[in-house]
């Protein structure tokens, strides 16, 4: 296997499993805070018991967060030198006013709230975490500020063999970072109302502090309706523009190979990629059109044509992403974001009802749907970057191109058992202690206090 | 001043907050099996790192991003060329990082005891090898006329550079101790000052060693400020050792820390106006004015950063204010 292969699985690997601490970092974070603020608001001592029970199993998933990310800071330069120096001038800077801006804020004040229950006042406390909530999620926004130019290059100029920044304002306003941003909070909002569901629908199953749980599951149900409903919005506003932005990536994640006025729409797909057809489709006519253009017609490209276009542009080359897993990513995306709004719905049609515990099928499904909101979040990444290719910036290098040249193979696969092993055995550990203390219920954070200590406020980290 | 020199000034002044911050942390860190003789003390040495040393790493990762923003070649061939050992590095910190978090969340002896010896490697290996990688840096790296790295992991190692690593390993074993001595309760603090003491004799012919095969090895002496601040550094040391005999922590942490300040800018002096030397031909060293960014993203940087690095460093040290009084064995509420 040669370097590039390995480098981008390493890529591919590291930062997906990075992404899978990030969502729930994102949307745990404000659900706490939330929690927090209404205990200083009312003095009831249930939502503080809330904020430290989700706040447990919230650090137990940000340690995870913290050291992935790690790599990723990294990582550019180890594997990527070609690339980081290209865009290094361009791509450094947001990444660099992430750390400052928004790293120190979050560990520093993630410190404070985690050791500081005495030593704050309430008020204080709350806007400890009020303050890693907000950092947690500017971050991200710096980050796809970074990630935003690889897919749609703005405020630059290509100089000195490399592109350079000519406007750092064009940057933060580049159109694709105003889709992705907020589609990525809102999804991590919704990774966090679903993981908030389905603990608290194990519990209310097993009757076990009913008015806590249902207390967490409806601002859980409430919260993830309003994110899935922003989501989707958004994600049908941001395909749209990606059609005229990205338009291979579209057309490779509805398996369009020949351009079609009106365009229909492939629910599903048998795709043979060497031909350059689908053996197989079951097509609705006309949607894409709709989906494209809000009316029922309108020429969309198809790829062997874009194909043509960039060879005319770019010179030969194969220009069209892998279509496989572009296509079925998006579907088990929007899929799962489709079953994710039915149980929302439904949870929220139940709650108003009063009859949520005697629906005990439906409880059980919500403590496996935890997993839903993980496979859109990955899979939305698989497209959004496996869409991408042959390009690591989208016009400007390709793939090939950015990949270290003195690190050799041998060394990427080294590095990649290495992450590979560690990873498995970190996820065993945090999988292992997220159940425990899910399970052990809001008792679980007070229980391990010895008798006759006086009744300080115990740190949630010991 | 141009931005190109205020960049590599704000670079050092990065690695030297890290060194000092985290600096204490891995100190702790390593002391941590040895210190903590049963699990209060443990998790006593560990809360009084609790709730700052993420806070702390930040100034690595800073430092990168930093390095990333202003000098993306140095990044580049930097972390290409040092692969293994920064993915070694890398390991060291995911692991000691969740560890932090992880270790008291179970009884288990077995769990804990596995955790607190992560802890220990997690501190102990970046502690030695960020050392050697800045001696690296001042040593020579064989780069090649197209700013690649073309030397193994194995050329990063030689006598030189370990001495580097081990004079690091030293000064944040010292930092540690101090720190503890000052900042935990009896019996830990006890203990700490004691091993303090003895690692203050043994790192004096250690930075004396160090600090001759600089001479030797670099051309740090043509630089007579370079060499007056690595000899300042020498003395600092001194002054450590000296106020360790009469039981001033306070001082010796003060002391020490004064140490790490001056040895990273003697090595950044050193490298000055380069930031990779390399060892095949001067002439393709990579410096300030070839590695850098553009003019207009500096001075983006420079504004951003001249904002918020003021603002960082009066929240950080309002915590260290806030958790100022020792950690004692009733904190942990047990
Ligand atoms: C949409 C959000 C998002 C995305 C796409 C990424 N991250 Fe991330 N990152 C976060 C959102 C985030 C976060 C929510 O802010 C984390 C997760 C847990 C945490 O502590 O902060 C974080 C942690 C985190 C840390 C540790 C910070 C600390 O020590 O406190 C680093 C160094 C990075 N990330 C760097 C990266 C890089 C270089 C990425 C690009 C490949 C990346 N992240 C993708
Ligand atoms: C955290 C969410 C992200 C996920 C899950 C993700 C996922 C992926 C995947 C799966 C690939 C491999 C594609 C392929 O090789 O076919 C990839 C490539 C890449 N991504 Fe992302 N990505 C994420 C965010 C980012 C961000 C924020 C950046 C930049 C700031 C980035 C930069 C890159 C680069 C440089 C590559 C090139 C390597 C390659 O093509 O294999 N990614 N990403
Ligand atoms: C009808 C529903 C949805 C539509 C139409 C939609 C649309 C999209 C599109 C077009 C992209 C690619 C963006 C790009 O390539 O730059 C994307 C990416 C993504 N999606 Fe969705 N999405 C939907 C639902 C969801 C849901 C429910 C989640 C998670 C809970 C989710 C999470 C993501 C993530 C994490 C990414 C990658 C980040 C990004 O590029 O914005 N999506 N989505």
């Amino acid at each position: 296997m040669n370097e590039l292969i390995l480098a981008r699985w390493q890529f591919g690997i590291t930062t997906v499993y990075h992404f899978l601490f990030v969502p729930l970092t994102l949307g745990l974070s404000v659900l706490v805070a939330l929690m927090e603020i209404n205990f200083v608001r009312t003095g009831k001592e249930i939502y503080k018991q809330m904020a430290k029970f989700w706040g447990k199993l919230f650090l137990i998933n940000f340690a995870m967060g913290v050291v992935t990310g790690i790599v990723q800071e990294f990582q550019f330069g180890m594997n990527w030198s070609g690339y980081s120096r290209f865009v290094g001038d361009i791509f450094g800077a947001p990444l660099a006013v992430e750390a400052l801006a928004a790293f120190f804020i979050e560990s520093t004040f993630i410190g404070i709230w985690v050791f500081g229950w005495d030593r704050l006042s309430p008020k204080m406390h709350a806007a400890a975490i009020c303050l890693v909530a907000f950092a947690a999620n500017l971050s991200a926004f710096w980050i796809l500020v970074a990630n935003s130019f690889m897919q749609s290059p703005v405020g630059y100029a290509v100089r000195n063999g490399r592109a350079e920044m000519t406007d750092f304002f064009a940057l933060l306003q580049n159109p694709h970072v105003w889709y992705q941003f907020p589609h990525t909070v809102l999804s991590g909002f919704t990774t966090a109302a679903f993981f908030i569901m389905g603990i608290s629908a194990y519990h209310l199953i097993r009757k076990k502090n009913p008015d806590f749980f249902r207390r967490s599951f409806r601002l859980g149900v409430i919260f993830g309706t309003i994110s899935l409903l922003l989501v989707m919005g958004i994600g049908h506003l941001q395909g749209q523009y990606l059609s005229k932005t990205q338009p291979m990536k579209m057309a490779a994640a509805e398996a369009l190979w020949e351009s079609a006025d009106p365009a229909p729409f492939a629910a599903v797909a048998l795709i043979n990629e060497e031909k350059q057809t689908n053996t197989v489709s079951i097509e609705i006519p006309k949607l894409l059109s709709f989906l494209t253009y809000n009316t029922f017609d309108g020429e969309v490209k198809g790829m062997k044509e874009l194909q043509k276009g960039y060879e005319a542009q770019y010179g030969p080359g194969n220009y069209i992403p892998p279509v496989i897993p572009v296509f079925w990513s998006f579907r088990l995306m929007v899929g799962a974001g489709g079953i994710m709004l039915l149980l929302a719905l439904f949870g929220l049609y139940s709650w108003k009802e009063g009859k949520l515990e005697n629906r005990s099928g439906y409880l059980k499904v919500m403590l496996w749907a935890i997993a839903l909101p993980y496979i859109a979040n990955t899979t939305g990444w698989l497209m959004t970057e496996i869409g991408r290719q042959p390009w690591i910036v989208q016009g400007l290098q390709k793939v090939e191109a950015g990949v270290s040249p003195t690190v050799s193979a041998g060394e990427v696969l080294a590095t990649l058992i290495g992450f590979t092993l560690l990873y498995g055995v970190l996820a065993a550990a945090d999988i292992y202690l997220l159940k425990k203390y899910a399970q052990a219920g809001p008792e679980g954070t007070i229980l391990e206090r010895h008798s006759g200590t006086s009744l300080k406020e115990e740190s949630l980290w010991i | 001043m141009d931005l190109n020199i205020l960049w590599f000034i704000l670079i050092t002044v990065l690695f030297i907050g890290f060194f000092l911050l985290e600096g204490f942390d891995y100190g702790v860190g390593i002391l941590l099996p040895f210190l903590g003789k049963n699990d209060t003390e443990r998790r006593l040495v560990i809360n009084t790192i609790g709730p700052v040393w993420d806070g702390n790493e930040v100034w690595m990762l800073t430092a990168g991003g930093a390095i990333f923003a202003a000098f993306p070649n140095w990044y580049a061939t930097m972390f290409s060329g040092f692969y293994l050992a920064l993915f070694l590095i890398l390991a060291a910190l995911i692991v000691r990082g969740v560890a932090f978090e992880f270790r008291s969340k179970d009884r288990n002896p077995l769990w804990r005891n596995s955790w607190d010896w992560a802890i220990f490697a997690g501190s102990a290996i970046p502690a030695l090898l960020w050392g050697v990688a800045l001696t690296n840096l001042l040593q020579g790296l064989p780069v090649n006329a197209r700013m690649e790295y073309a030397g193994s992991f194995w050329d990063l190692l030689s006598p030189y550079t370990l001495v580097g690593g081990l004079t690091s390993l030293w000064l944040f074993l010292l930092h540690g101790s101090t720190f503890l001595a000052l900042k935990a309760d009896e019996p830990v603090a006890g203990r700490a000052g004691k091993i303090a003491g003895k690692t203050g004799m043994i790192g004096l012919p250690v930075m004396l060693l160090y600090i001759v095969l600089s001479f030797v090895r670099t051309d740090l002496l043509a630089k007579t400020g370079a060499g007056v601040v690595m000899i300042a550094s020498f003395a600092a040391l001194a002054a450590v050792v000296f106020t360790l005999r009469r039981s001033l922590w306070g001082r010796a942490f003060a002391a020490n820390g004064l140490t790490i300040l001056l040895s990273t800018v003697a090595v950044f002096w050193g490298l000055f106006p380069r930031v990779i030397v390399s060892s095949l031909d001067p002439a393709w060293s990579l410096t300030i004015y070839n590695a850098s960014s553009s003019p207009y993203t500096l001075k983006v940087m420079t504004i951003v950063a001249l904002t918020l690095v003021p603002v960082v460093l009066l929240y950080q040290g309002w915590t260290y204010w806030v958790f100022r009084k020792r950690v004692t064995a009733k904190d942990l509420y047990y």
